[in-house]
Formats: C-alpha cells, structure tokens, sequence
C-alpha cells in the first residue's frame, strides 16, 4: 500500500524504509518476499528466543496459569528472557483483564483494541478481537468506533491524549467523563480504563521495538481478521538482504568499533560514579541540563536522523489502514515534543509532588482494589532487574543505566526528578540509543529493525529485551501518572 | 499542661544520674550499683570514666543543656484560636521551634517562619532568598532544633541536606550544605539533645548521621540489610565529639534488650564501640556501597534512648539503629503492607514507636520487648502520611494522610474504630502536621498543599464520637434479639425498669475501663442477648412458605391455588384468603369465583358452607391453634422488643414508657423484623402475659381484614379505604383483640358485584396497596411471592426501587435461613436488573486438585501446590480455563464444546481410557 497499491503483493503489508522505498523506486523489479523466518520476533533471530525458552519451564506454567489466549504468544516468548518480570507482567495483565473488575469482560477487549490501534498495533489489535468476541463481544462493534456505544466512544479523547500527548489530560476530561448523564463513566470504571490504556500504549512500544512478529498460525474464524499492518521494512526482516544498500551502512552508521564504544560506555558510567562525590554541579546546571536534555530529545528523530527526510515527509507517508483506523479518531494526532510546546509553558511535571509510590498507587488501589499492588510490583521489578552484566562483562552495578533509561523517557514526557542529574543521561545514552527510545516510547510504530540494532552493538539480546521493558514500564508509568494526577484534582 | 509534668521525661531520668558516677574510679563500685550484667559492664564502665575524666568540662556541659532544656520547656500557658493563614504555595512540611511561638513551612516554592501570635499567623522570615531560587530551596521536610532556636534543617528534593542558621547576620541564613545523598532526602532530624547531631533519610536507601561542626557526614547507615564485614574501628583516628552521659545505662538497656553477648571477646568490642560513639571515628562517610536499597521514608531518633534511632522503609520494614553502629540495624521486622511513610517515638513511653504506612494503617509497637510487639492498630481511610503523638494524652495520636482524605485526626489508640476528634479545616492533602508545645496537649499546627497553614484548637475539632450513635440493636433470625448500649445508660435504666424474674437471659459483656486515664470519649457498652423461649418454633412458617410455594412454571389461577393451599395448611388463614382474591381478580370469571366467595366468607368460621376448594374447617381450627400457640412466643420476643426500645431510645422519646404499646415503638421496630408481625395480631388476650400489660399490639395489622374483604364491594369502596367504616383506626383496635369471634359477621358480600366483572386493571392500585401493607408488615415474603405470580399485572403498578428493595430483603432473608434454591429461584424469577445480577456476583466454583486433592486457591485451574495444571482438556490437551464438563464414569473430561463435538463421532472417551462416554 506503500506504493500506491500497485502491486498487492506480500510486501505491501510492510511499510517500507525511507532507502528501501528509494531503491523500489529505482528499481521497480525487485520482488520482496515474505521473510522466511517466523520466529517470535523479527529482530531477535529464532534460536535466541527458543532456546531461552526450552530451559524454562517455570515460563510454560506461567503462560498456563495466566495466558488469557491459553498459548505462548509471542510477545511472551519474548518476554521469557526475562522470566522473573514475566511473571509479575502476566499476573497484571490477567488481573486487569480477566479477574474481578469494574468493566465487563468483552469491554475490556475492546478498550485494548481502542489503545493499541493509536499505535496501529496491529498484533494487539488481532489478538483482543478474538478475545473480544471469545467473551461475548458484540461484533458488530468491530465496525468501527460509529457501532460502538457512546459511552466507549467518550473515552476516544483520553486515549488520544495518553496516547501521545498525556501532559494535555486535565480535571476537565475527568469531569467530562464522570459527570452524571447517561453515559457517564463511574470513577472505578475511569480507572480500570485508563490502566488498561496505558497498559496497551506500552505495550504497543514494546511490540514495535522488540518486532513481535505476527502469530504464526492466525485462526481466522471470525472473518475480521486484519491485514497485519507491520513497520518492519522488507529490508529489515531479510537477513541477507539483496537491496543495496551500501550508502546505508558506510555513511551514515559510521563504523565505529563497537567493542571500544562499550568499554568506552563502561569507562563513563565510571568515571560518573566516582565524580559524583568530588564534583558537584551547580543547581542552575542541574535544571539546564533538563531542560537541555528535553530540547535535545526534539532534535532526535524529528530533526535529521539517518533516515534523512523531513519530518513533514513522514508523516504524510503514514497511510493508515483503514482496518486499524476503524478504531480510532483523529489519526492524525501523534507526539508532539514536550519541550516544543514550551512556548506555551506547559509546567513540567515534578515527580516528587506527584509519585507512583505516594500517591498514584493510593489512587488507583482505592478506585480498583489490588490492581496498585500488582503495578507496583511490576514496576519495581523492572525498575531493579538486573543480572549485572552488561554484554560480556559480568558484575556491573547497571543501576545508574537503567536509571538513565527510565528517567529519559520520563523526561520526554515532560517529568523531571529534582534529584537526576540529566547530564547522565547525555553520558550514557549514545545517540542511536536516543533515537530508539524515542521512537519506541512516541513513535512506536515507525520502528525499523536497523534502529534496534544500530545501537549498543556488543550487548545481547536479551540485554535488549530488558531495555525495551524498561521503556515500556517507564511510559505506562508516567501515562498513568497524568492520567491519576488529573483525576486526584478531580476529586479535590 | 500540669506544672508537675513540665519537666521533660529525659530531662528527669537524666538528672536522676548523679553525675558523679562517672567520675568514679572503681569499677568494683559501679558492679554493686548494676542490677545486672555486672561483669559486662565493668570494662565499659571503666572506659566511659577514662573518657570522661579525659574532658571532664564536655560531661559538665552536657548536664547544662539538660537543664536548659528542662526550663526551655516550663513556657507559660499558650493561648490562641483557630485560624488560619493563606501561604503564597503548597506546603510540604512544618516544624514548631521550641518556644511554641513561631512555626516553620516548607514547600517546593516557600520557606518561611510564621509567628504564631494570639489572633493571627504574622510571616516573620522568608528564608528562600537569591535571585533565582534553587532546587536547594525545594523542600521535601524541615526541622527545627528542639535546643536551638537559632537552627534550622530542610531536606531538599535534589537529595541536598542544608543546614540554616537564623542567628546569621546576613539575609541568607543557609549555614550549612551536605550533598552526599543520591536522591531525594525525605527526612532529616535533630537529636533530641545533642545539639550538633542531624540525622537524615534518603530516597537512595541511605541514612546519614552529621555532625554540624563538620563538613561531611560522620556514618552512614545503609537499608538495606546486608551482613557488613567485622567492624574496625581506627582509633587512631578518633575526636573526641559527643559526650556521652547516659552510657552506661544505655548498655544495660542494650543488654537487656538484645540478649546475652556472644563472648567476652565481642564484650570488650562491644565496650570499644560505645566509647567509640563518643568519638566519632574519621574517615568513615564512604559507608557500604549497596546495589539496591530501600527507600528511607523516615528517621526519628529515639526520645529516650540516647543512641537509638528507627527508620522506615518503603517495602515496609522499620530498622531500629545504634547510632554508634553503622554497620548493621540492631533491629529489623516488617511492619506494613507497602510503604512505610512515617513513625513517631512515644513522648513518654520508652519503646513505644507508632508507625503509619500506606496501607492505611497505624500501628504502635511497643520495642523493649524481644520482638516487636505490635500493642495497637488503627485503620484509617487513606495512607498515613504523617503521625505524632499527642503530648501529655498517652494513647492520643494525630495523623494525616497524603491522598483522597484532607482531614486530621486524632485517634485513641485503644479506640481505633473512631477518630476522638477531627479537623476538617484543610481543603487539599494536610502534609505536615506539629503539636505546637511538646507538653501542651490542645493547639495542632498544619500545613497543607491547599497553600494554607491551620492552628487548630483541639476544643474546636469535631467529635465523630459525639455523632455515632452508641446504641446496636439486632435481631436473630429466631427472634432472639441482642441490644449494645453504653454501660452508664444501661445501668441507670436498669433501675427504672427490672428485668428480674424474668424468662429472658441477659448476658452482659464489661469492658474495663483504664483506670489510669479517664477518658469521656472511650466507650464502653453492655451487651444485652434476649433469647425466645425455647420450643417457641420460631420461623418455622417461614421457612415451610418459602419452600412450598409455587412462584411460576404454572397457570396463574393454579399457583394462586396452590398457595393459598400451602398458607392455609400452615394456618395462615388470612394469606390464603389474599391468594384466594387474586385468583378471583385476575382469573377468568366462571364458576370458581363463586366457590372462591363461599370459602371467603366461611372463613370467618361461623358459616359451615360445604366447600368446592380443597380445605375446610376442620383443617383450618388446629391451623389456627398452633399459630396462635406460635404467637405467643412471638408475642414474647415482642414484648421484650418494646421494652427493649423504649429504654433504648429513652433520651430521644421520653414518653415512651408511658406510650409503650401504641404505635411509637412497634413501628420503630418494624423494618428489622420481616416476615412476622403479620401474625402479631392473632395474640389473644388470654395468652398476653400478665407482666406486661401494656404490650398490645393493636391496630397496625388488622385492617388488612377489612381491606381484603372490602375488596368485592364497587369501586368507591377501593378509591379510599379509609371511607370504609370498619377501618377506621379506633375501630380496628378493638377488632384485633377478637379476630377468631364473629366479627366476620359483619361483612356481607354480595354475589351481584361479581356478576358484572371488572376488569382485572381495576384492581390494580388495590393489589398494589396490598403488597405495600404486606410489605410494611413486615411480610416481605407474601410481597414478594405475589409480584412474581402475578407478573406483568402488577408490576407496573409498583416502582422498580421499591420492587427492588423488597426482593433484595426477601432474598437476604432466604439467605439467612439457608433457603439457597428458594433464593436462587426468586433471583432468577425477578426482573428487576440490579436483583437478577446478584446471580452473576460470586459464582466462584471451588475445586480441589485432582493430583493432590488440595484446594486450588488462586485459580481453578493451576494448582499451586503440585505446581500442575489440574483440568486438561481430553480432546485439545488445554487447560480448561472454563466450562469443563467430564464424564461421570471416568471422570475425563475437557471444554465442553470440545466434549460435544468429539461425542457426535466417538462414542469412546476421548482421552483414550476405553470408557463408553454419554453425553446427554
């Protein structure tokens, strides 16, 4: 569909890269088959994932006991390189969409399919229609969002917003919501919703940046079986690829030994731990730097990247299906940069008036009962995972990347910790890592398989898998953060 | 505050201490004055002296300061209102300084001294001065020096310790900056009465102990709980810093609390690192360098333990601390479910700590004990974010919370169900709450983010107590009945109105009051149980009308049939006969009307009509008996009630007593009592017992004779009952002492009416008024059982809450009896939606493991304990998370669809086991 429909072969159901789509153009004779290996993800080769996953067994039971599909998906084949996070992963998705819960089941479904198509996810969307319709879904709401009640169709502006811009949600869109009428949503419904909103947005970030591939055996029974809408270049699927794209690794990667830019990494992450005590910025520093780091995450992908187009160029590329589009209104609203709208001096968001720990679990255990306690769990064990190695090297202290990775996509969406010194993050996240995190978290479906690999090099995959995990966790959190600030000032 | 108590508790034990103990030389001395531990202190003791007689001045000062201490606190007696003052921003935290008259406030944007004057708030002091503000000046706490008014600490949010000294001469007051921790500082804290000692907690997992005459920290203390190597201490190395004066003691008490000392060897070390405190060693702010740590939500040292200090932890454990040991916590247990955001040692009570979590508990642990000892618990409504005991109240103590909830309150601990009094002054999340005086029990200073700093006054704080009603009255489902009322109240009653000589059984339960703290508000009630006389039979018609009726699956007419049958049998004549009507009202006319008539009006038993219906007099007069018989038990129960409730609701309805019998009472005790009142009015007067007199219960039943026999006449007789003149309530009220005599006489119905029919609509406001006289009988049964037979024809008439209110009563009521079918069925026969759900609420099937034959708790189909997956579809090997249907025979079984289908080809078992399945 990338070009024009002209040719309805496999490789329309893949947007093309920006160079690939160049040298289609030049040479309109190459034919891009279907990528030969179907492993759970497209990025990660077969045999990584597998053989994690033969060792486990403990993963296997888990998928019995919580999987809703009752099979090992892909994102949780994935996902099993991680067995201990896995499990508190699975426990809260089970919990928000199966157990006990202000919303009745097939909305549930539906809600997931509305937050996963802001992203044109369609992997998730797949997957909740079935769900959807298992649980007693009416299908003809599948339709689209005119054939759904008004009362779900009220919840497309907070979808939009958390989706992409969760700063912009104030006590007016709760309001808007919870004000008695007839199709008011009750204040435990809001917030079994918007879990499962944010829960979804992240979700569709981490399918995008770790390429889940599509399931591999789709049973279409129900007829809506969509077109898998992926944004996996063929290019990047290919493992030996036969475009040419010599331009493409030589100038603008730029070889770099990717050996010494890990030690180099290391040398760094010391260098700060020990500066630490000696050293000490001044406190105008410490809020440039933010507001540095902020300004400089606009320039990552929207500005000149290495796909080298303009921004405005893109965007009038994305063509969306109209299968996933059904689902949403507005396509056209997307990211904006934070620091962009600082003109209009949005505030930043100061994580210690507002934190997870204090008050958004207090909040949202309140409104629906023990989902606090397993997000909290979640976001702890992703917030303190780690195997201490960091590739090849064994016993490192990784807390202070791992911190630079959650508070940068914190950062993105406007919240600032007081006690971060954001200089880190410049030391420790290398551009391309920027740009990966950026897109995965704001644009997740514009991820290419050549952003996941251009960056951290040495480092393996499942040392990947844990970053994409940590982006994830790190949005819905800060989703959720808007989204409960805004109603804790409704309620007062 | 009393003028006794003015000295404080540490300044008294303190002073107790002849300071010359120190001074002596003789170990052998001190081991006769030690009760216990002689030996181990001997060594201790002789280092103390040495260190003592090294800076005999620094022990001489020290006893100066407790003084000054002991005089700082005998203020006169304070004065104020409640009032309140606007702050430019959001405040985070405040603190009193000690001469109770002025007050610090902390924000991200503000920090500045109030002083507290006699109508008014007066801004004293901005202390956030520079032209730009820096994150220095974000304040996550603030602290005031209980010795020195001149020092103050916050704890910034960017993790930066700032000490500020108002005796600076410039406008910038900051005296000090530490920046050793990694986040944000949530806490910092003076030592009670060292003056240079501040102790903070760090979002880093760190605590840090400085020492102000010093540029770095002098120990860290890390949360997390890990075995730190063998402690070395660098002699060489140490300055003489604190002077220590209740060492030895302190020992003793270490001893005594922790248990024996593994040697001699770890003695003397022990010995060593006390005298260490003393002298802060060099060189140690490196600290353990821990990977991951807890947060520290909180650090309080130990009013009166002089090196004790406790942390709090954000995955819920409290560490108790030595200060002279940072290698490892003496102490550690976990306290709450999450969070633990604050804690507070008890002013007066050693080892008393309160803790407040966000698990929305408080909890007060008593310490000394070997173990934590958990002494009390309060649940409150949202996370605690703050708590302190309230001076001079020993078991009071305040908290706020950090979400949702805006108000203070101040609990009795022993009372944790009540709040002993409320502020509701705040408008957003209070987030720091002080008592303005450490020995003045009534003003409370807060802050909060609605930008607003309160004194509140405690004679002006709202009383939930004064508002709960401290009276219960339930009653069983046989009639018994239990009755909770304050002791004094039950007591003065008791000699108004003896009970003695009674049938009934009063049990009392006491609870004794502490004698040591008199306290209005602390209830205390009497529990009262009055049983029914044994063998009364109860419910026992209930129960048989509940099981035999027939709600639907049948014509109309031969439901009503077949429950007037059933009513008749259990001699409830006067439900037949309403059954009986409905049959007549909405059944077609012909022949059964009339047979229907005859039976009516035989009914009253003066007319020996034969009749065409299956029952007849002689059926109905030991029907009648025995519900008579039923009655008077009933009757009993009911007694007690009136004079149960009249001595209840004495203070509110003084005539009670005079008024018992007439409505007042009955009425007031109608809405608990479903389902049996409709009976009350069969008590004959030669059954009525003698020692009360007055309890008849007149007209509230009997006019339902008149309705319902009034029903056949025209229709200016069903507009207003009350036209009619048998109904009248003066009338009824001499009726209902005489319902088996011939007072049916009185009626006569005529034939004619019925020969031209109304339409059955015609009744429907009379049906209607039926079904809410039953209802307010009390027999929600018959209101219920009748809107289900009848269906479409009425409903219309009645309201949906109303409907549903009485479904919802009859159903609990079913409940309760364990009528489970008979409940089910009237769930599933209603159409009111909010009833039909209840179906759908807790369906949870339990089932146990097919391996180990233990419950599967968490889920039904994985069990936790042989870690298999107990339901396996036969026929796609899953796990059946759903339906599972398996055979009978051979117990396989899967997905019910999956069963279905494979049965439609296979009449084998598809798991293979050679069994010949059926699925039918």
């Amino acid at each position: 569909m990338n070009r024009g429909g002209s040719s309805p072969s496999a490789a329309a159901n893949y947007l093309l890269c920006t160079n690939c789509r160049k040298v289609l153009r030049k040479d309109k004779r190459i034919r891009v088959s279907q990528p030969l290996t179907r492993g759970p993800s497209a990025f990660i080769p077969e045999k990584e994932v597998v053989q994690a996953n033969t060792v486990d067994e403990r993963t296997n039971f888990l998928v019995e006991e919580y999987s809703t599909s009752g099979r090992l998906d892909n994102i949780t084949q994935v996902m099993s390189l991680h067995t201990q996070y896995l499990e508190s992963f699975l426990r809260s998705q089970f919990y928000m969409l199966r157990m006990d819960g202000p919303l009745p089941l097939p909305y549930r479904h539906y809600i997931a399919i509305m937050a996963a198509a802001r992203h044109q996810c369609s992997y998730l969307i797949n997957m909740h229609v079935d769900e959807f319709l298992k649980t007693g879904g009416i299908a003809e709401w599948l339709n689209g969002l005119e054939y759904v009640p008004q009362r779900l169709k009220n919840l497309n502006e907070i979808n939009k917003l958390l989706a992409h811009r969760p700063w912009l949600i104030t006590k007016e869109h709760i309001q808007k919501l919870v004000k008695t009428g007839e199709n008011n949503w009750s204040l435990p419904e809001l917030v079994h919703a918007v879990v499962l909103l944010a829960h979804y947005h992240a979700l569709a970030s981490f399918v995008f940046g770790s390429g889940i591939n599509p399931e591999r055996d789709p049973e279409i029974s129900n007829g809506f079986r969509l077109i898998s809408v992926n944004n996996f270049c063929v290019c990047d699927l290919a493992n030996d690829n036969n475009i040419e794209n010599a331009s493409l690794s030589g100038s603008n990667f730029g070889i770099v030994d990717s050996l010494s830019e890990l030690e180099a990494l290391m040398e760094r992450m010391k260098r700060l731990q020990e500066e630490r005590e000696d050293e000490e910025a001044s406190q105008e520093e410490m809020s440039t730097r933010f507001e540095k780091e902020k300004k400089e995450s606009l320039f990552v992908v929207s500005g000149d990247t290495f796909h080298s187009f303009p921004h405005s160029d893109f965007e009038d590329d994305m063509i969306i299906t109209s299968d996933v589009s059904r689902y949403i209104e507005d396509p056209g609203f997307g990211y904006e940069d934070f620091a962009r709208r600082g003109e209009e001096h949005l505030p930043t968001f100061r994580a210690q008036d507002y934190t997870w720990e204090n008050h958004g679990f207090s909040l949202v255990n309140r409104l629906y009962s023990d989902i606090g306690h397993l997000l909290d769990e979640k976001f702890r064990m992703v917030y303190n995972l780690t195997y201490n190695t960091m590739a090849t090297h064994e016993d490192v202290d990784t807390t202070m990347l791992r911190r630079a990775l959650f508070n940068y996509v914190h950062c993105m969406f406007g919240i600032r910790y007081d006690d971060y010194d954001y200089g880190e993050v410049n030391q420790l996240l290398e551009r391309s890592l920027k740009v990966y995190i950026k897109t995965v978290t704001c644009y997740p479906e514009r991820t290419t398989k050549r952003m996941y690999d251009s960056y951290w090099r040495q480092f393996k995959h499942s040392e990947k898998v844990h970053v994409n995990l940590l982006l994830m966790e790190a949005r819905m959190q800060a989703e959720l953060l808007y989204a409960l600030r805004a109603i804790t000032r409704h309620l007062t | 505050a009393g003028k006794k108590r003015t000295t404080s508790g540490e300044g008294r034990e303190r002073q107790r201490l002849p300071a010359r103990r120190f001074r002596t030389t003789s170990p052998a001395a001190l081991r006769a004055d030690s009760v216990d531990g002689g030996s181990l202190l001997a060594p201790l003791l002789g280092l103390t002296d040495r260190a003592f007689s090294d800076c005999p001045d620094l022990a001489d000062g020290a006893m100066e300061k407790m003084s000054r201490v002991t005089t700082a606190l005998g203020g006169s007696v304070l004065t104020g209102r409640t009032m309140h003052c606007h702050l430019d921003a959001p405040a985070n935290a405040i603190s009193v300084c000690r001469d109770a008259a002025q007050v610090v406030v902390a924000g991200r944007s503000i920090f500045k001294i109030y002083a507290i004057e006699e109508e008014q708030f007066v801004e004293k002091l901005n202390l956030r001065v520079g032209r730009k503000p820096s994150l220095n000046l974000s304040c996550a706490d603030v602290v005031w020096h209980q010795m020195d008014e001149n020092l103050l600490a916050t704890a910034a949010t960017n993790g930066v310790v700032v000490t500020w000294n108002l005796g600076r001469p410039s406008r910038n007051k900051q005296d000090q900056l530490f920046t050793e921790h990694k986040r944000t500082v949530n806490k910092v804290c003076f030592h009670p009465t060292e003056a240079h000692v501040l102790l903070s907690g760090s979002q880093d997992g760190f605590m840090k102990c400085f020492d102000l005459r010093r540029k770095d920290s002098v120990s860290t203390f890390s949360g997390e709980a890990t075995e730190a190597g063998p402690w070395e201490w660098a002699m060489a190395g140490w300055v003489p810093v604190l002077p220590v004066i209740s060492c030895c003691i302190l020992r003793l008490y270490h001893s005594f609390a922790h248990g024996p000392m593994q040697d001699a060897e770890s003695r003397a070390n022990d010995a060593r690192e006390s005298w260490g405190c003393l002298l802060y060693p060099l060189g140690l702010c490196s600290g353990p360098q821990a990977g991951q740590s807890e947060s520290v939500r909180d650090v309080q040292f130990s009013i009166r333990d002089y090196f004790t200090f406790a942390s709090t932890f954000e995955n819920g454990n409290v560490q108790l601390w030595d200060i002279r040991r940072p290698d490892r916590c003496e102490r550690m247990f976990t306290a709450h479910n999450g969070p633990v955001f604050c804690c507070d040692w008890h002013p007066e009570d050693r080892g008393w700590l309160a803790t407040g979590g966000r698990d929305k508990m408080v909890k007060v642990w008593d310490m000394t004990t070997h173990r934590a000892k958990e002494m009390h618990c309060v649940q409150t409504i949202a996370s605690v974010a703050r708590v302190k005991w309230r001076p001079e109240c020993r078991h009071h103590l305040a908290t706020c919370s950090m979400m949702v909830d805006h108000n203070i309150y101040v609990w009795d601990v022993r009372r944790p169900f009540v709040p002993a009094a409320m502020f509701e002054e705040h408008r957003d999340v209070t987030t720091g709450i002080a008592w303005r005086h450490p020995h003045d029990p009534s003003f409370l200073l807060s802050g909060s983010k609605d930008s607003s700093l309160c004194q509140h006054l405690f004679r002006d704080a709202s009383q939930p107590v004064e508002r709960a009603n401290p009276e219960g009255l339930c009653y069983g489902l046989f009639g018994d009945l239990a009755f909770a009322a304050k002791e004094s109240l039950v007591a003065a009653e008791s000699g108004r109105k003896p009970y003695t000589g009674d049938r009934r059984h009063p049990i009392f339960f006491k609870r004794k009051l502490d004698p040591a703290e008199p306290f209005a508000g602390l209830a205390s009630s009497a529990l009262s149980v009055f049983e029914t006389e044994p063998g009364g039979g109860g419910m026992r018609w209930f129960v048989d009308t509940a099981e035999r009726y027939a709600l639907a699956g049948r014509p109309l007419a031969e439901l009503c049939d077949h429950n007037a049958k059933v009513a008749r049998e259990l001699g409830r004549n006067q439900v037949a006969q309403t059954w009986t009507m409905l049959r007549i009202i909405y059944c077609s006319p012909g022949l059964v009307p009339t047979a229907n008539l005859n039976h009516s009006v035989g009914k009253g038993g003066s007319c020996g009509l034969p009749l065409m219906n299956s029952f007849n007099l002689k059926d109905m007069a030991p029907g009648l008996g025995s519900e008579t018989r039923l009655d008077r038990s009933k009757g009993d129960a009911r007694s007690d009630t009136v004079l149960l409730d009249s001595s209840a609701t004495l203070i509110t309805n003084e005539d009670n007593e005079e008024t018992e019998g007439s409505d007042v009472p009955a009425d007031y005790l109608l809405g608990d009592v479903e389902g049996e009142e409709d009976e009350l009015y069969l008590l004959d007067p030669e059954h009525a017992h003698p020692e009360d007199p007055e309890c008849v219960l007149p007209q509230e039943a009997f006019p339902l004779r008149h309705e319902i026999v009034d029903t056949p006449p025209g229709p200016e007789h069903l507009q207003d009952k009350a036209d009619s003149p048998h109904v009248s309530g003066s009338e009824a009220d001499v009726a209902s002492l005489a319902p088996v005599d011939s007072s049916f006489s009185l009626l006569s119905v005529s034939h004619a009416l019925y020969d031209s029919r109304l339409p059955p609509d015609f009744f429907g406001v009379l049906v209607r008024d039926m079904l809410h006289f039953y209802a307010e009988q009390g027999d929600v049964q018959m209101a219920v059982s009748v809107l289900i037979v009848l269906g479409e024809r009425v409903r219309k008439d009645i309201d949906e809450q109303t409907q549903e209110h009485w479904y919802t009563s009859y159903i609990d009521l079913l409940q309760r009896f364990r009528l489970w079918n008979v409940s089910n069925e009237v769930v599933k026969l209603s159409t009111s939606r909010a009833v039909s759900c209840l179906n759908q609420a807790s369906t949870t099937l339990h089932v146990n493991c097919s391996h180990c034959k233990r419950p599967m708790s968490s889920r039904g189909w994985v069990c936790d304990r042989c870690h298999r997956c107990a339901s396996m579809c036969a026929v796609c090997h899953h796990v059946v998370k759903g339906l599972f249907v398996w055979c009978q025979g051979c117990s396989h079984g899967g997905h019910l669809q999956h069963i279905m289908k494979w049965l439609e080809g296979s009449s084998h078992c598809p798991a293979g086991c050679g069994h010949l399945c059926e699925y039918s």
